[in-house]
């Protein structure tokens, strides 16, 4: 077990290379480069911009300046924001909080309302409810979550007046729970729907298989009850396929959740990275994308190794 | 839906006997006609419309500002007086087009990867594989960000930058396919009288791989659909004064108290186009491999089954 663990985290060693190379390479092609913001400065002059040339080692060549970026970012130095001078590490912490207040909620509330539905579908495939959820999910499916996000704008905010359209408390209040609760709502509905759409069908078709099995007509034959027989044999045995397609769809939820934060004015990393790309921070937009696509490395990390502990019937080697 | 109506597997049963053709099982997927039919109208609509509206897409009306759907403007004016149902056709073609363009490019490029990844194995497949986990691991829409601020905007940039995004779920499907059939007799045969390996490759294994590959296509066109309008909302996307379904919901926020059309109808058409293209490659898969399960859909489903 240990020798597969250690294995599979030398294999995303690799990865991780080329993530932050990759990263590192595309932002360096952006518009004016790691200066875009100096070179916008009305009163910057030609010897100024030389002088930060060689400050910020822009004039070695490219295998070079990656590699001494890439050994600041492993002791966390991922340079200063260009907006005010703060380490970009610190900027993106301040950000962390909001986006996993809202990204937690609705991975919890849509977990739990994904096996609820899933498991119904199942045990009544083919029944009204089972067609309605399998039509809500399509639905579901093919709806760009910002706009998603628009509509529940339209409907609960616009027309029906009871929930916030933006930001995460009411500006120039005191912080109370009920009014981040009430900000909370449309976007965590929006997020709930974009996960929940895909997620129950994992469920539904993961049931539908395990119910297929020998071992379900064995429990049935030998008289179990049939609650018993979907809750201790089929469920449990369903579970785990489930939980690893979800957690390896972590990166499609973390870009759902990021587009939701613009919609709604969510002060989180989404907001973040948007103004960045916007005002050309670039040290702050590429520290993002490469501490972002890290964490879906190590979640994806440890779905493997969760797999292995949970599964007995599969031997690593 | 990914499961035949219980009256369609009903009627699949009686013709156990002669297993019904393709077209046939096609045929019984009653929600993938409903999906073709739309597909079909939407794509008309487009391509018909100047014909249907007559008019410049960036034409203004000087006497409707933001004004409601009617009669004369059917489903209203923008802020700027230009009337929405000829931008929403003239959207559907660029939105179209990118979906078509994107696909091809990251089905063809994820189609190849794939073929050769799993033909030729060992390093090669190892590096390529590599690559697919790198590239799956960003998230797509810093990617999408990213690229679109290096490479460029124009319509073709666009559809690049959604195919150069999309080809992983390809290259996976592909691969798998191809391990499966490489080591079958025919190949062994075609390679025992003396066939190049580029031939062997792609005359004998690739046009038998290429089914899920066909079905992950016709999927693929709806989300690159909705990458473009996620794109074009957030600004990075086909820039204006072209219109795109996606672009046309870039202001709609801003007007959402008093122009709710302007949100509503570019929405509505990127929800029912998805959702056309989503039901006709659930049915096009049941009907390709009637043995495979059954209810299983969406978005990346089959790749995931193909690398599991």
């Amino acid at each position: 077990m240990w020798a597969y663990i250690a294995r599979r985290v030398l294999l995303s060693i690799p990865i991780m290379i080329g993530i932050t190379a990759l990263i590192f390479l595309i932002s360096h092609s952006l518009p004016g480069g790691p200066l875009a913001m100096y070179l916008n400065l009305p009163t910057i002059t030609h010897a100024q911009i030389e002088h930060l040339t060689i400050q910020f080692g822009l004039n070695k060549p490219l295998w070079m300046q990656y590699v001494s970026w890439l050994g600041k970012a492993l002791h966390g130095d991922f340079g200063r924001s260009f907006v005010d001078g703060r380490p970009v590490l610190a900027v993106i912490g301040d950000r962390v909080p909001a986006t996993l207040e809202l990204m937690v909620t609705a991975l919890i509330i849509s977990y739990l309302l994904a096996f609820v539905l899933g498991v119904v579908s199942a045990t009544r495939q083919y029944s009204a409810f089972d067609y309605t959820m399998t039509v809500l999910s399509y639905a579901g499916m093919a709806m760009p979550v910002f706009w998603l996000g628009i509509i529940l704008i339209l409907v609960f905010s616009v027309d029906l007046h009871w929930l916030p359209t933006f930001g995460m408390v009411t500006p120039g209040v005191p912080y109370s729970f009920l009014d981040n609760v009430k900000h909370l709502i449309l976007p965590v509905i929006t997020l709930v729907v974009y996960t929940l759409a895909q997620e129950s069908r994992y469920v539904r078709s993961s049931m539908l298989e395990v119910m297929q099995q020998d071992y379900i007509r064995t429990a049935r034959a030998k008289g179990a009850p049939e609650r018993r027989v979907l809750y201790r044999h089929a469920l449990r045995n369903a579970l785990l396929p489930v939980i690893t397609v979800m957690m390896l769809d972590f990166a499609f939820l973390i870009s759902g959740a990021l587009i939701t934060e613009t919609v709604f004015a969510w002060p989180g990393m989404g907001r973040l990275f948007f103004d960045s790309l916007q005002d050309g921070n670039y040290p702050v937009v590429v520290g993002m994308a490469v501490l972002v696509s890290l964490a879906v490395v190590v979640v994806n990390i440890l779905t493997d190794i969760i797999y292995a502990v949970v599964d007995p019937r599969i031997q690593y080697s | 839906m990914g499961a035949a109506s219980p009256l369609a597997e009903a009627q699949e049963s009686q013709l156990l006997i002669r297993p019904p053709s393709f077209w046939r099982r096609l045929l019984l997927h009653k929600l993938a006609i409903v999906g073709a039919a739309v597909l079909l109208v939407v794509i008309v609509l487009c391509l018909l419309g100047p014909v249907v509206t007559g008019t410049n897409p960036n034409a203004i009306d000087f006497t409707a500002f933001g004004s409601p759907p009617s009669l004369h403007h059917l489903m209203g004016t923008d802020d700027l007086g230009r009337d929405e149902f000829t931008r929403i056709l003239f959207g559907g073609r660029i939105s179209l087009l990118v979906g078509f363009l994107a696909m091809l490019i990251g089905v063809g490029l994820g189609g190849l990867v794939g073929a050769i990844s799993g033909f030729f194995g060992g390093t090669v497949d190892f590096i390529a594989m590599r690559v697919v986990d790198i590239a799956l691991s960003i998230p797509r829409l810093f990617l999408l960000l990213l690229l679109s601020v290096t490479i460029g905007q124009s319509i073709f940039d666009i559809s690049l930058i959604i195919g150069l995004t999309a080809w992983m779920y390809p290259a996976r499907i592909m691969r798998a396919q191809v391990l499966g059939l490489r080591s079958l007799n025919y190949v062994e045969a075609a390679r025992s009288i003396g066939s190049r390996s580029t031939r062997v490759l792609f005359r004998h294994i690739v046009p038998n791989a290429i089914a899920p590959l066909i079905v992950n296509s016709t999927i693929q066109v709806g989300q690159a659909i909705v990458s473009e309008s996620v794109m074009s909302f957030l600004g990075y996307g086909i820039q204006p004064p072209t219109p795109s379904w996606g672009n046309m919901l870039t202001n709609a926020q801003t007007f959402v108290q008093t122009a709710p059309w302007l949100a509503i109808f570019p929405g509505v058409m990127i929800v029912i186009t998805v959702l056309a293209f989503n039901l006709i490659g659930d049915a096009l898969r049941d009907a390709l491999d009637p043995t495979g399960q059954k209810g299983a859909l969406g978005r990346g489903r089959n790749a995931k089954q193909a690398t599991a």
